[in-house]
């Protein structure tokens, strides 16, 4: 994470420190929450230069002058790279799809058939339970990127269209759960924006008639305004009463679902001559033109989900806002005392976050679905929350999690159609890999990696150590 | 809560509440006395002034009916006959009387006392029941059935907080009730199937419930992550596990897989036939009495015993409990699956009890329900209890009056429940007060 500029702990022991120890720093008590992506390697690996003997330095490495000596021997290097963070998220992805194959092939009727003579020929056995789970994501992979039986160019990468399309509003909503994480906030909530976002965004949409661009500027910004009015709601409820966003969040789900409901169900918002809970389709003029002309569904929301995502870097990492919104998210009671209003950023961020959950409803009711249903958030706004915590609330690693889950929801339905998998073993592989990365120390155990075995640290430190990478 | 709350534990200081209660750890204060607020008077004032414009003023002009005795009792009762109009106009005066009381007694600085919002939201139900009955198409409901409904509708709720309160109490958050309640659901019905023996299928769910929360536990104590994390992505892993399953091995073999008998329902003799109680209290099945079982077993258990003063020292304050040598992590662990075991019963419900067989997502949502009834309740079993009727009755009431007819649409009604927890948590109870400690973790040294 390149926005990580909090102290990294020194990989080395310092020479003055052993001649002459000092009082150990000081160490927070919370600090596996308050310092969620340090690096746990470099205190790892700190605690196993000094023998577990040494406080880790308080001098962070950035302001260390010159090359550590002896630091970047190659055994440690190797062992930083195979236990970053980086690698960890690699192995997280690769054990949570390898559980989901076993899970798939457990089901297997072949393999329930080669099963029953096991012993007699383990050979068939294997190779079903193999068929099985890569038949699957072959199929997951064909559905999702790129699909050697279509068309030409064009329809071979059809999927990767349709997984972009996916992802556009995941990434969006899970920006804005990323974002509301950072100031230290759990906006379980992107589903009621985008709901109240698509109601906004459609009733613009199909109830006005504008000339073409005034019309769908006015039809994003109702989008907007309509998530980060919901949003905001909750940043104002948990800033005045103290109540818990994660409740009220959950809370204002139902409600609006109920409200959507509610509305599809009166003549200004029901189709006329519909039965059904349907609203008009929107204006042409209202909805978001195609990128790549009319065979792909992939629309320029994915561009506003760039822009989006660009527009979070930056204000999480240049402006004062955000500075402030991170104070906030790591000690509220230190960014109070430095004179940071803690109400008003809390308000702030639920504001931005719910509009940028707002975008995503205008992307389903502009750009992919043209009308409004009770269903308009599908799942999204719940899958925005494993997106942000697999994208560890950076704004870019957001943007590649809303891509990858894109992926997967995209190749779902192709796998479905192909191998009968169900699509619900999207769910198992994609909360598995939220709760691998989440624990690093589990996922370097299964694959032998920790680097608590070469060198015995106490355990109390190193179960410190494995804290740090465990928050969002 | 900030106004009324008298701590769950008498003679323990009171924490002032602030942001995420996360980052609070080493930043106790302690305040003798909180100021009294304005909030509590405030919000009863507008919610009587509503009730006396609509249930009041704009009261129908009708008669609601109210049948008390259904035809099996042991003795009849005659049916309660309201006229609505002058019953919402008595009911919303004492309303404004209570707020006016509660401004009254803000002025002089002093608190409410506790029995003031219970009686004020009986009075509001009372008299939105009136209301809405009243102007329906056919004004006339049965209370009995209202009511042992509602009881129904709120067993999975009831199971659901208990567990919520058994975690939260020793300091971990468990936002995963809805995972245990679904996961109790499906292993119910798949070992009852299987072995052709309900009571089993009870005790599967149990432990699957919690299995569930050993996840819980081994991630959010032994790893440290955040518990919130790690209860919400337990709850999309058990809905795409049991989804999953259902769809490949329960469609598959509907026989084998997913008929599971129902508990049969226990009727003593004499005592179920009294009217309006003995349906709710002696006519249940086995989830239904272990519930009752339940709420007093933990109530007694959590403020009566010496576990219970330990569980609770551990959420409260873990360092001093650890001081005292009592080993906090070994609590937390050994709570959490008592929970989730808790909460597994209360799944079972579903396939066991409400409907015999599994669907997808059948607890559909109610684990998040239980979230809300916990913090109602303020973290106390029997006060949990009684916020899981309060949702259970807006459940069942609104499949009633969809039935009978009312103005009122039905998606309001089903959004009443929700809208009641976003007021109580902001505003009757306010700065909800958690056990100190919970959703820290504790990590010794």
């Amino acid at each position: 994470m390149s926005e990580n500029k909090e102290p990294r702990r020194s990989a080395e022991p310092d020479p003055d420190r052993i001649t002459a120890p000092q009082p150990p720093p000081p160490q927070p008590a919370d600090a596996d929450i308050e310092r969620p992506e340090e690096g746990d390697v470099a205190f790892a690996t700190s605690l196993d230069t000094a023998g577990g003997a040494m406080r880790p330095s308080a001098v962070p490495v950035s302001a260390q002058s010159g090359t550590l000596p002896g630091a970047e021997d190659t055994d440690s290097v190797l062992r930083k790279i195979f236990t970053g963070n980086g690698i960890v998220t690699l192995l997280a992805v690769l054990l949570a799809l390898i559980l989901g194959g076993l899970l798939i092939a457990s089901t297997d009727k072949v393999v329930a058939a080669t099963s029953t003579y096991l012993f007699a020929r383990p050979t068939d056995f294997l190779t079903a339970v193999w068929s099985a789970a890569t038949g699957s994501y072959v199929a997951l992979f064909q559905g999702s990127v790129f699909n050697p039986r279509g068309s030409g160019v064009g329809g071979q990468f059809a999927p990767l269209m349709e997984t972009l399309t996916i992802a556009t509003p995941l990434i969006t909503a899970g920006l804005g759960v990323a974002l509301a994480f950072r100031a230290g906030l759990f906006n379980i909530g992107a589903q009621g924006q985008i709901i109240m976002a698509g109601i906004l965004a459609a009733w613009v949409g199909f109830a006005l008639d504008l000339p073409m661009g005034l019309h769908l500027l006015l039809v994003l910004l109702a989008g907007i305004v309509g998530g980060a009015v919901w949003g905001g709601l909750v940043g104002l409820l948990k800033a005045k009463t103290g109540a818990h966003e994660v409740i009220v969040t959950i809370m204002f789900n139902y409600i609006a679902l109920y409200l959507v409901r509610y509305l599809l169900d009166t003549p200004a918002f029901q189709r006329p001559g519909e039965a059904t809970p349907i609203s008009p389709i929107l204006d042409v003029a209202a909805v978001y033109p195609q990128i790549f002309g009319s065979q792909y569904r992939l629309h320029i929301g994915f561009l506003l989900a760039i822009a989006a995502t660009v527009f979070v870097s930056w204000l999480l990492n240049r402006s004062t806002i955000g500075f402030e919104f991170r104070a906030v998210g790591a000690n509220p009671k230190a960014a109070l005392t430095a004179g940071i209003n803690v109400p008003r950023a809390t308000i702030l961020v639920m504001t931005i976050a719910g509009g940028l959950a707002g975008l995503a409803g205008v992307a389903q009711v502009a750009g992919t679905e043209k009308v409004l249903t009770d269903g308009v958030a599908a799942t999204y706004g719940f899958d925005a929350i494993t997106v942000a915590l697999l994208g560890r609330s950076t704004p870019w690693g957001t943007f590649a999690a809303g891509v990858l889950f894109g992926a997967f929801r995209a190749g779902a339905v192709q796998m479905q159609i192909q191998t009968g998998t169900p699509i619900d073993i999207v769910l198992v592989v994609q909360s598995l890999i939220v709760l691998f990365i989440a624990a690093p120390p589990l996922v370097r155990a299964i694959f032998g990696l920790n680097p608590r075995k070469k060198k015995a640290a106490p355990a109390g430190k190193s179960q410190k150590a494995a804290a740090t990478g465990g928050a969002a | 809560m900030s106004t009324t709350a008298i701590p769950p534990v008498p003679g323990k200081p009171v924490q002032a509440q602030t942001g995420t209660p996360r980052a609070d750890k080493n930043h106790k204060q302690t305040v003798s006395a909180k100021p009294v607020t304005w909030k509590l008077p405030v919000t009863l004032l507008a919610l009587a002034v509503v009730a006396f414009i609509f249930f009041g003023l704009m009261g129908p002009q009708s008669t609601a009916r109210f049948g008390i005795s259904s035809g099996g009792d042991f003795f009849q009762l005659p049916a309660i006959e309201v006229p609505a109009f002058p019953a919402g106009i008595v009911l919303s005066v004492a309303m404004l009387g209570l707020a006016g009381y509660a401004m009254f007694l803000k002025t002089k600085n002093a608190r409410p006392p506790r029995w003031l919002p219970a009686v004020f939201t009986v009075l509001f139900v009372v008299a939105f029941l009136i209301w809405v009955v009243g102007g329906a198409r056919t004004p006339s409901i049965s209370l009995a059935g209202l009511i042992a409904g509602s009881v129904t509708l709120a067993v999975p709720i009831v199971f659901g907080s208990l567990s919520g309160v058994l975690c939260e109490r020793a300091g971990v958050v468990n936002i995963a009730i809805e995972g245990q309640l679904l996961g109790g659901a499906f292993t119910a019905a798949i070992v009852a199937s299987m072995t052709d023996n309900p009571y089993l299928g009870l005790l599967a769910a149990a432990v699957a419930g919690a299995l569930v929360s050993m996840v819980l536990a081994v991630f959010s104590i032994k790893y440290v992550v955040n518990q919130i994390i790690v209860g919400v992505v337990l709850n999309v892993l058990i809905s795409g596990l049991t989804g999953f399953l259902f769809s490949t091995v329960m469609q598959a073999n509907k026989e084998m897989f997913n008929s599971p008998g129902r508990l049969p329902i226990i009727e003593i003799p004499v005592l179920s036939s009294i009217p309006v109680l003995g349906p709710i209290l002696f006519k249940q099945s086995v989830v239904g009495y272990l519930m009752y079982v339940a709420v007093i077993v933990v109530w007694i258990g959590l403020f009566k015993t010496k576990w219970g003063l330990r569980v609770r020292s551990v959420g409260e304050h873990p360092q001093a409990a650890d001081t005292l040598g009592i080993k906090v992590n070994a609590t937390r662990f050994w709570n959490v699956t008592l929970g989730g075991a808790v909460a597994g019963i209360g799944g079972s419900f579903f396939t066991l009890v409400a409907i015999d067989s599994f669907t997808k997502e059948i607890s559909g949502g109610r684990g998040f329900i239980a979230l809300a009834a916990m913090i109602l309740g303020r973290w106390n079993p029997i006060g949990a209890f009684f916020a899981a009727l309060l949702f259970g009755f807006a459940d069942n009431l609104q499949s009633i009056v969809t039935i009978i007819g009312t103005p009122v649409p039905s998606q309001f009604m089903a959004m009443l429940p929700y809208l009641v927890t976003v007021f109580a948590v902001a505003g009757l109870v306010g700065r909800s007060r958690p056990p100190a400690a919970s959703g820290i973790p504790y990590v010794k040294g």
